[in-house]
């Protein structure tokens, strides 16, 4: 049968389709089929023994639920504050690296360390050194006379700890603006300078233009994870709070008071430890629904970036 | 440069050199400054690390004090976590999940980046744009009809509904790799068409050698990904001593034994050592894959 190996050859399409068959496979079972389920369970009453038909009550619930509104509020906070922070930060750190002439390659190091620390072992090691009474870090505060809060034990300062352990652990985001300074062509500082500008104006007219895709992609990126915020809270939470998180232990989420609850954290609670799977579908689709739209975004600025390059 | 007994000519060359000097002190400044900044974030950076050192080899009484100094070296604190922990068998199962999950994700995850990157199709944009849609898409989302599936299938307490998906490929590596195989020059496969390679022969002889810093990437960070990952081991195997991964273990070691917090900082670091020993094995591929995801996407 010389023409089917004639069209084999030929149809460049239907060898990309046996080379994507698998992995399509996996998108309609284990992204197609779980989202469909989830719009389908979400107009159900669903403990995973008895199905019910609810219609529109599990939405209708969501704007009676208070910790929908918390959780988004706390949300709202991690991507109005801790997103740009981190970022912020990281950029800095970048910069200096980038001045460093000696020992550049063990300060590099240094900071990028912290991230590969498991986020779980990171987390716990934050708690211990902010214990109000016995931590470190209030002692390093008490040298200069300051009196440091209760941290992870204070709902207005939990968030802040955790920014702050996302400001340890930002070094993979160092590695790539670090990467993008480079990139900078060195001849423009030149002519900057020749033009008379100083460091400052360097920054805004040379620098942060050609950073500008890099830092959006950061941006767009760390917002995405932000609305995905679970381990650090959660871990924080039960650590912090001493209890133990078991299927129907009475733990509470997001101690201290409700205060690191995200909606991811609130979605498990209710999917997986009071087992009201229907109204978990609805808070599935709500997070489903933010989601697409920061990926949008982000799309729109990576197609930008692809056609600059 | 000598100096000499003889004034200078009044020349411009003068104010020039008056000038340089100026400008040596002021790089001389801002050299001491940037390096003192440098060093004193360096060191808040690994402060962390070395209070939890000194606090896993006091006694549980000192740890509960505000003492940041042993009073006495406890090195066997860290037999204690043993004794009291499942820590070898956590570190079976994570190293289960992660081994697997990487040899599933590389051999799953390159053939769909290959397809992506070298194959013109219609719907090359539509394909493209689901490999960042699920990689976007927060795990949380699709958790509940997943889960019901597993248990259905008898599978949920252990970490296989964790593993088998990785056999359908990964967003995010493929995605990586495609990334680095669109910078490959087409001229390379082209010429081994020419010479009459078959797609697979293409992809192994001539992609993979070539692609292999990329591959080496996806490797480390699937590794990493299940060696940390807490979300999914939680979902599926928080229940049972016996089936917890190193993340969970840890986070549960702490509220069982929520006074001693010289143990827990030493597990804490039983649990960290080794991530960072590999790290000083394989730095390289750790900066080439984070500056691959950053600056090339």
């Amino acid at each position: 049968m010389a023409s089917l190996a004639d069209v084999w050859r030929r149809r460049e399409g239907l060898r990309a389709l046996v080379w994507l068959s698998p992995w399509l496979a996996g998108v309609a079972i284990f992204f197609i089929y779980p989202l469909l389920s989830t719009v389908y369970f979400s107009f159900h009453r669903y403990d995973m023994y008895t199905l019910e038909f609810a219609g529109l009550d599990n939405y209708r619930y969501l704007f009676q639920d208070p910790r929908v509104l918390t959780s988004a509020k706390n949300t709202l906070w991690l991507v109005v504050v801790l997103v740009p922070a981190t970022v912020l930060f990281s950029l800095a750190l970048a910069q200096l690296v980038v001045r460093l002439k000696a020992g550049a390659g063990l300060f590099r190091t240094i900071f990028y360390l912290p991230s590969l620390v498991p986020m779980a072992a990171g987390t716990i090691t934050f708690v211990f050194l902010m214990n109000p009474s016995t931590g470190p870090w209030n002692q390093f505060l008490a040298l200069f006379g300051i009196q440091g809060p209760d941290w992870f034990g204070d709902p207005a300062w939990s968030k802040p700890s955790l920014t702050l352990l996302s400001l340890w652990s930002c070094g993979q985001l160092v590695v790539i603006f670090l990467a993008a300074l480079l990139d900078v062509p060195r001849h423009l500082y030149e002519a900057a300078a020749i033009d008379g500008a100083g460091p400052w104006r360097q920054f805004r007219s040379v620098t942060l233009p050609t950073l500008a895709p890099v830092l959006m992609f950061a941006l767009v990126t760390n917002v995405i994870y932000a609305l995905q915020y679970f381990t650090q809270a959660m871990i924080a939470s039960r650590v912090a709070s001493g209890s133990t998180d078991s299927p129907g232990s009475s733990f509470s989420p997001g101690y201290p008071d409700e205060s690191l609850l995200t909606l991811p954290q609130w979605l498990f609670q209710v999917g997986f430890r009071d087992y009201s799977m229907g109204y978990a579908c609805v808070l599935a689709l709500l997070l489903f629904a933010t989601s697409m739209i920061f990926t949008l975004i982000l799309l729109r600025q990576f197609r930008r970036a692809e056609e600059a390059s | 440069m000598s100096a000499t007994a003889t004034a200078p000519p009044r020349t411009v060359a003068a104010p020039a050199r008056r000038d340089g000097v100026r400008a040596r002190r002021r790089r001389l400044l801002v050299w001491i400054a940037t390096h003192a900044l440098a060093i004193a974030l360096a060191l808040m950076f690994v402060a962390p690390v070395v209070f939890i050192a000194l606090t896993a080899l006091m006694t549980d009484q000192q740890a509960l004090t505000s003492d940041l100094w042993p009073r006495s070296w406890n090195w066997e604190n860290f037999a204690v976590v043993f004794e009291k922990s499942m820590l070898l068998r956590w570190t079976a199962n994570t190293l289960m999940y992660a081994v697997l999950g990487t040899v599933f994700t590389v051999v799953s995850s390159v053939p769909v980046a290959y397809a992506l990157a070298r194959f013109r199709f219609p719907g090359r944009r539509l394909a493209f744009l689901l490999v960042i849609t699920a990689m976007m898409l927060p795990p949380q989302v699709i958790a509940v009809p997943i889960y019901l599936v597993w248990a259905r299938l008898g599978l949920t307490d252990s970490l296989w509904p964790l593993i088998l998906p990785l056999l359908f490929g990964d967003a995010f590596s493929i995605f990586l790799l495609r990334q680095f195989l669109v910078t490959i020059p087409r001229d390379y496969t082209d010429a081994a068409r020419v010479d009459g390679c078959s797609d697979l022969k293409t992809l192994v002889r001539v992609i993979l050698p070539m692609a292999r810093p990329a591959v080496a990437a996806v490797a480390l960070f699937q590794f990493f990904y299940c060696w940390n990952d807490y979300y999914g081991p939680l979902l599926y195997a928080g229940v049972e001593q016996d089936h917890l991964t190193l993340s969970l273990g840890l986070a549960t070691f702490k509220a069982f034994h929520s006074v001693q917090w010289n143990l827990t900082m030493a597990a804490t670091l039983l649990v960290t050592a080794p991530v960072i020993i590999v790290f000083f094995f394989a730095q390289r591929v750790f900066i080439e894959g984070v500056t691959l995801t950053g600056v090339k996407g």
